[in-house]
């Protein structure tokens, strides 16, 4: 068991009425790449901002390697933040930004220069210390703010939806390499990100976020397969929610089920299933070419429908139009099926 | 016959922008140049001083009249009060600006707005004048004196060389006064929008980095606002300089650039001195801004 980096002990942090942060238990590990995954106003900046010490919890107690945080300013702690706009001062160049954390500390001159030049390396911006930040693209920015927060050596970098406002070759390639250099530094990494794909790439654990509250705390592989509430299913993916009669039909148990539409098949017409699969029958009311897969819509006989999708491993986009209105079997492995409860 | 008009001009963007920066460009260059270029051409004329006729004739001698002890003395002592006034005013502006852009609620921000532009809503004259009812010596600055037992340090202040006088309404510390008074709102609002636009973020970032509050206010948040001030400067340095009535109905007998150009031009007819007088300013504003630029002060635009 490794030792956890931030605990947050029933935090909660109110803006008037407004219960950004509600009641929060959470423990992130020593050297993980953690991240908050949620819709925005869900609380998982709140919570970023009361780690770097922006915001200070109303109730509760954060701790930082064992040490209660929660009411120190942000520069009495050991952990920095990449902002989401990068936040990079305009007035200095490129060296003076990222040294600014030295320079606060006293450090030399020489050393300085040094350091930026080996921080310049490891986010591959060699030769640009010179420059001003608007000189720079958005991709190099970032990088720049990486590389200002990492000079510092922190116990933990933040990361406030570093990617947003890049494009998604960029941010695809930005995903890669964040995560190389979190292996290499070996710092824990608090990600905040309102992207499922994004979280689920790069983070070791993710914790959902809803309306100020945690729904779920997993690894990706995790929060993927076996979501425990219906909003996590819902956010996290796609997935097709089964309630009520239809369940009570398929499972014989009458409770809120989720199932991932790639977990679903087609059966041929006299298809059985075995012991250890639901099956389903209906006919399939729409069909969607996305070139890597087709996305059927599939109207159930008993009512209720069930999104299926299928690779276009063989078929053309011309087998799967002939689809249209054909009845279907479908079954699925139970393993595959998630209760919610609730 | 309106909508042949608008895709006629749609068509041609060219045409458009022409006919809108016609009229700015024609007040532009016939009021703003123009009335340089005459002041230029008629600071090299020179006034013959026997008929009190203007010869027309290119010379120097006009401007190495300039160069006499009492008229640099002119210079000095409006450069110096410009400056004091603006330094002054940049002391006064910082925090409330500070305050404005940064902790003050919507409705705050709207109400202390409203308070430093009011003054500039009623007439320039009125509010000069309202300042004599304070600094008279009959008037409400001696009466608070008489009140609080403190008149004798009232007239040992008004005793003193360079800043005393009969009273503070005739006196350099009363033209400073209200130089001060009325050129403030043009420093406040400057440096208000200037710190406006620093992001809460960047300050943020610098605590974050490790930085103090008045670490991040001097590596930071000064250097930011730095530009606003020297625009602000701008505006209450030469304003200063070229003033004449302030100087008129609080300065003593001594001129300032404003009341000389005023009296060579209309008293004296010395048209091409109040001319190369004039070009005092300019040269000084340019002077100006270079040191601001050496400063830094345009880096962060």
């Amino acid at each position: 068991m490794s030792e956890s980096a931030i605990l947050f002990k029933n935090v909660s942090r109110h803006f008037g009425e407004v219960k950004a942060v509600d009641d929060v238990t959470l423990e992130i590990r020593d050297g993980e790449f953690f991240s908050m995954l949620g819709p925005s106003g869900s609380g998982k900046t709140t919570c970023l901002r009361m780690i770097a010490g922006f915001e200070r919890p109303s109730a509760g107690q954060i701790f930082l390697y064992g040490q209660d945080v929660s009411n120190l300013p942000p520069y009495e702690r050991s952990v920095n933040t990449v902002f989401q706009d990068y936040a990079l001062f305009p007035h200095m160049t490129i060296e003076e930004n990222i040294a600014y954390g030295l320079m606060i500390k006293g450090v030399s001159k020489e050393d300085r220069i040094k350091q930026v030049g080996e921080m310049l390396e490891l986010v591959r911006l060699p030769g640009y210390g010179g420059r001003k930040p608007s000189q720079l693209s958005g991709g190099q920015r970032q990088r720049v703010a990486l590389a200002r927060a990492l000079i510092n050596h922190p116990k933990v970098l933040l990361l406030d939806e570093p990617l947003g406002a890049l494009d998604l070759k960029l941010r695809q390639q930005m995903q890669v390499e964040l995560k190389n250099i979190q292996r290499e530094v070996g710092i824990t990494f608090i990600f905040v990100t309102h992207d499922q794909e994004e979280a689920l790439t790069m983070s070791d654990r993710i914790a959902v976020f809803n309306e100020g509250n945690v729904e779920q705390i997993g690894t990706p592989a995790d929060i993927y397969e076996h979501p425990q509430s219906s909003f996590v299913a819902g956010f996290v993916g796609v997935s097709n929610l089964l309630s009520g009669e239809v369940a009570k039909r398929i499972t014989g148990v009458e409770d809120k089920f989720s199932i991932r539409p790639e977990k679903i098949h087609f059966a041929k017409a006299d298809g059985r299933a075995g012991a250890d699969s639901y099956q389903a029958s209906g006919n399939i009311r729409d069909v969607i070419y996305l070139g890597l897969y087709t996305r059927y819509l599939v109207e159930l006989d008993g009512g209720g429908d069930l999104v299926v999708v299928e690779q276009n491993l063989k078929s053309t986009s011309m087998d799967v139009m002939q689809a249209k209105g054909q009845p279907v079997q479908l079954f699925w492995k139970k393993e595959h099926i998630s209760r919610l409860g609730g | 016959m309106l909508n042949r008009i608008s895709t006629y001009l749609y068509l041609r963007p060219k045409l458009v922008l022409a006919l809108l920066l016609l009229p700015p460009l024609i007040w532009f260059l016939v009021v703003y140049i123009g009335s340089l270029i005459t002041l230029l051409i008629n600071s090299f004329f020179s006034l013959d001083s026997f008929t009190g006729q203007i010869v027309r004739e290119f010379t120097l001698k006009t401007y190495a009249k300039l160069f006499d002890p009492s008229n640099m003395m002119i210079f000095a002592r409006t450069t110096v009060m410009a400056a004091l006034v603006t330094f002054t005013c940049a002391l006064l502006a910082f925090p409330l600006s500070y305050y404005m852009a940064r902790f003050a609620s919507p409705r705050m921000k709207t109400l202390l707005y409203m308070a430093v532009t009011l003054p500039l809503w009623s007439s320039y004259v009125v509010r000069v004048y309202s300042w004599k009812l304070i600094l008279a010596q009959e008037g409400i600055i001696s009466w608070l004196a008489n009140l609080l037992h403190i008149d004798g340090l009232l007239n040992w202040y008004l005793s003193l060389p360079v800043v005393g006088g009969p009273s503070l309404s005739i006196s350099y510390t009363g033209v400073f006064l209200v130089f001060v008074y009325i050129w403030l709102p043009y420093m406040v609002i400057p440096i208000q929008t200037a710190l406006e636009r620093v992001p809460k973020s960047l300050i943020e970032a610098s605590s974050d980095l490790g930085a103090q509050p008045s670490q991040t206010f001097r590596s930071v948040i000064l250097p930011l606002a730095f530009p606003g001030v020297i625009a602000g400067s701008i505006f209450t340095f030469s304003l200063t300089l070229g003033d004449f009535i302030v100087p008129q109905l609080f300065g003593n007998s001594a001129y300032t650039i404003g009341r000389a150009v005023l009296s060579f031009q209309g008293t004296s007819n010395n048209i091409p001195l109040a001319a190369a007088f004039t070009m005092g300013p300019i040269l000084i504003m340019i002077v100006y801004l270079l040191i601001a630029r050496k400063l830094g002060a345009f880096d962060a635009l």
